[in-house]
């Protein structure tokens, strides 16, 4: 009797499969927070090898290495790849390993549609690059996909373009829809909404933006598809369709998605914060309710985007106002990092130092967002360079830099090896420099009336392009530093302990290092 | 899975198809808004309304431009650029149009109307826009718009630009057009 008994306890606590099936078929948290992270890396890479193109395009006026029709291939996969396969399936990864963990919960809550989520991420991704290689090249329209350029002008691969952006929004949904049943429905007992960690908070939020939004994107390239093989006319002019309808239906999607790559950022760089300046979160309630304020207001301010399409002046008034509300809360979140930081006992370990500076390069990003709301002056910035630093500052050194000191911070308790430090700071510096000297000198040429999406450019920006390519190199080749630093913290190194920082707080911290396969199998008790 | 999450996920999925349909009906309700509004420029055909005709309304000039819209072959131009018009006072415009092809071709023109602003006084009583022009090989004709500008036009504004677009829709299907409501976009 008590053999069967033994037994019985045996399969429910079994390690990891052998072999590739163990990532096939997993439908463990961790085996695929695991998946997420490394393919967002892999598109990283090749999302960035992309903007490597693009910058030695950029080094020289004249047309140097590529035809302008490739260039513009490079730019319009550089953003999808970017959004859509880098910095989205990172969080998503992030969300995996973490949100189980930090809740008290033994897993996600439908480990089954997870596998499958992440899965079919790999088949968007194949058909959209393997668009490079058909008749006519790959999407050119930029990112933003805007008809009629995007539908009657499009190259034949645009319907590849349109499934994979289909395969892409199921696997955000699914996603979503796991944060938030296992959010709302698997936390401990004692883990209240408000005592939840803000990390676990800003998936909550950003989940709920990806279900409002991501069925708007995918009815947005529905329609496409129709006008373009079914002979409808939602954007066709001729057949009583209004290619500005388009704009504000993509950016009604496109603008909550800005804060989707945004808000899991803050709820990192809050958690390191605390921890590197050994002191309880400066007004935790208050960043929830920022984060909720921002959510909301990011559904009313889509047309910013679009201002020089003829908009009324009632409307590019409301607008303008819109979006410069969201400075209100962003601001007080900025305000209690700082505060947080006050008087802290602070060190400066690689998690840390990304993190200030995505404080720092954050708010210098968000101020040129305050710059491009005023209706007057984004007649003249719209479409130029300035637009192009604006977003990469809120990118690059925003989301992505808070996605490496997630990285750094976690990796000891997913590996449970501590990373090289001294090589960690030195990928911050060149990260750093590399990240500055790229996109601040675009501000200025920007301001001068360069245009974004062009190939090549008058002979007076010249000086800025070369010194913004040089920056891209090092910013660029810095990043394969970052993978050696991962795989050899993956490979070993000093053992860390369970708790692994000295200020870190939370129930991710109280399970081993590295964390076992499964945790809390039994709610964690809290005090 | 306890019971709250087959809740809560019965409650996701329903919103997924929900802010699909929404991602559609934005089409319809952007129309509805920029009819109630006027926000667009869009001019729609309106009644016979005499109580804006009045005999001493002040001077503005109309101007009209024409343009063809991609590949359109036909000859598109408005009788005259400028018309010195009376506010509160009918008037009829024209343009002349011309099948250069040898072949028969359906035109759709599309209005638009700047200052925007400028879009909620002007009535249209008839408008060559508000329907399909067919044209045999190198027939030619002249299309007429009559229109009257409110008195109640800001009085910022003293000219009006009334810009047209002809595109050839002659291999579009029919049963398409309809469903798209032609009047609507007019």
């Amino acid at each position: 009797m008590s053999a069967v008994i033994e037994n019985h306890h045996d399969e429910h606590h079994h390690g990891p499969a052998a072999g590739i099936t163990r990532w096939l078929f997993t439908t463990n948290h961790k085996d695929i927070g695991t998946l997420y992270l490394w393919f967002s890396f892999a598109m990283f890479l090749i999302g960035g090898a992309m903007a490597m193109i693009i910058r030695a395009e950029l080094f020289q006026p004249g047309m140097q290495i590529v035809e302008p029709e490739f260039y513009n291939q490079m730019i319009t996969l550089h953003g999808l790849i970017m959004i859509f396969g880098g910095v989205m399936p990172a969080f998503v990864g992030l969300a995996n390993w973490l949100v189980p963990m930090q809740i008290g919960a033994p897993d996600m809550a439908l480990p089954r549609m997870n596998n499958l989520s992440f899965w079919i991420l790999p088949f968007a991704f194949f058909i959209l690059l393997s668009s490079l290689f058909m008749e006519g090249g790959a999407p050119n329209f930029g990112w933003t996909f805007y008809a009629p350029l995007s539908t009657t002008y499009a190259p034949p691969s645009v319907t590849f373009f349109i499934f994979s952006v289909h395969i892409m929004g199921a696997s955000s949904i699914m996603g979503a829809i796991n944060v938030v049943v296992t959010i709302m429905n698997m936390r401990a007992p004692g883990v209240g909404l408000m005592k939840m960690p803000l990390f676990v908070w800003s998936w909550l939020i950003t989940a709920y933006l990806l279900i409002a939004v991501m069925p708007v994107l995918a009815g947005a390239v529905t329609m496409m598809l129709m006008d373009i093989h079914f002979g409808t006319s939602f954007f066709n002019a001729a057949g009583g369709g209004d290619p500005v309808l388009f704009q504000h239906i993509f950016w009604f999607f496109g603008h909550p998605e800005v804060y989707i790559m945004i808000l899991p950022a803050f709820g990192i760089v809050s958690h390191i914060i605390e921890t590197f300046s050994r002191k309880q979160l400066f007004g935790y309630s208050s960043m929830v309710w920022a984060m909720l304020s921002i959510a909301i207001l990011s559904f009313v301010v889509w047309a910013h985007h679009m201002f020089t399409v003829g908009l009324p002046l009632a409307a590019e008034i409301f607008f303008m106002w819109a979006t410069m509300l969201i400075a209100v809360p962003t601001g007080v979140k900025v305000f209690n990092w700082v505060a947080t930081m006050f008087r802290g006992s602070i060190t400066f370990e690689t998690p840390m130092l990304f993190a200030i500076a995505f404080v720092v390069l954050f708010t210098i990003g968000g101020l040129s967002g305050l710059m491009l709301a005023i209706v007057p002056a984004d007649f003249q910035y719209h479409d130029t360079y300035f637009v192009v630093a604006h977003f990469h500052y809120v990118l690059v050194p925003g989301a992505i830099f808070s996605i490496m000191a997630a990285v750094y911070y976690w990796i000891p308790k997913w590996t449970g090896n501590m990373y090289d430090e001294r090589l960690g700071k030195l990928h911050f510096w060149l990260s750093f420099i590399g990240v500055n000297v790229t996109f601040f000198p675009q501000h200025f040429i920007g301001l001068a009336g360069m245009p974004r999406r062009y190939p090549d450019y008058a002979l007076q920006f010249a000086d800025w392009n070369m010194v913004s390519s040089v920056g891209a190199f090092l910013f660029g080749f810095s990043q394969l530093l970052f993978l050696f630093i991962v795989l050899k913290t993956v490979m070993g190194g000093k053992k860390a302990t369970d708790q692994v920082w000295e200020g870190a707080r939370g129930l991710e911290w109280s399970v081993a290092s590295p964390a076992p396969y499964h945790t809390f199998s039994t709610p964690p008790k809290i005090d | 899975m306890n019971k709250g999450a087959k809740k809560t996920l019965r409650k996701l999925i329903i919103a997924v198809p929900l802010m699909f349909a929404f991602g559609f009906a934005l089409v319809p309700l952007y129309d509805v808004f920029c009819e109630v509004t006027g926000l667009n420029g869009k001019v729609f055909q309106s009644e016979n309304n005499d109580s804006l005709v009045i005999d001493d309304g002040r001077s503005i000039a109309l101007q009209f431009i024409s343009t063809n819209n991609e590949n359109m072959p036909w000859t598109f131009k408005p009788s005259e650029q400028v018309m010195k018009i009376k506010t509160g006072k009918y008037h009829t415009a024209t343009f002349y149009v011309k099948n250069t092809t040898n072949k028969r071709m359906v035109a759709q023109a599309v209005p638009s109307v700047a200052p925007s602003n400028a879009a909620a006084h002007l009535k249209k009583l008839e408008c060559f826009c508000f329907e399909q022009q067919e044209l045999m090989p190198g027939e030619e004709a002249y299309l007429p718009v009559k229109l009257l500008v409110s008195n109640e036009l800001p009085s910022n504004i003293k000219n009006i630009i009334l810009s047209y677009t002809i595109f050839d829709i002659t291999d579009y299907d029919e049963e398409i057009l309809s469903h798209h409501d032609m009047d609507m976009g007019n």
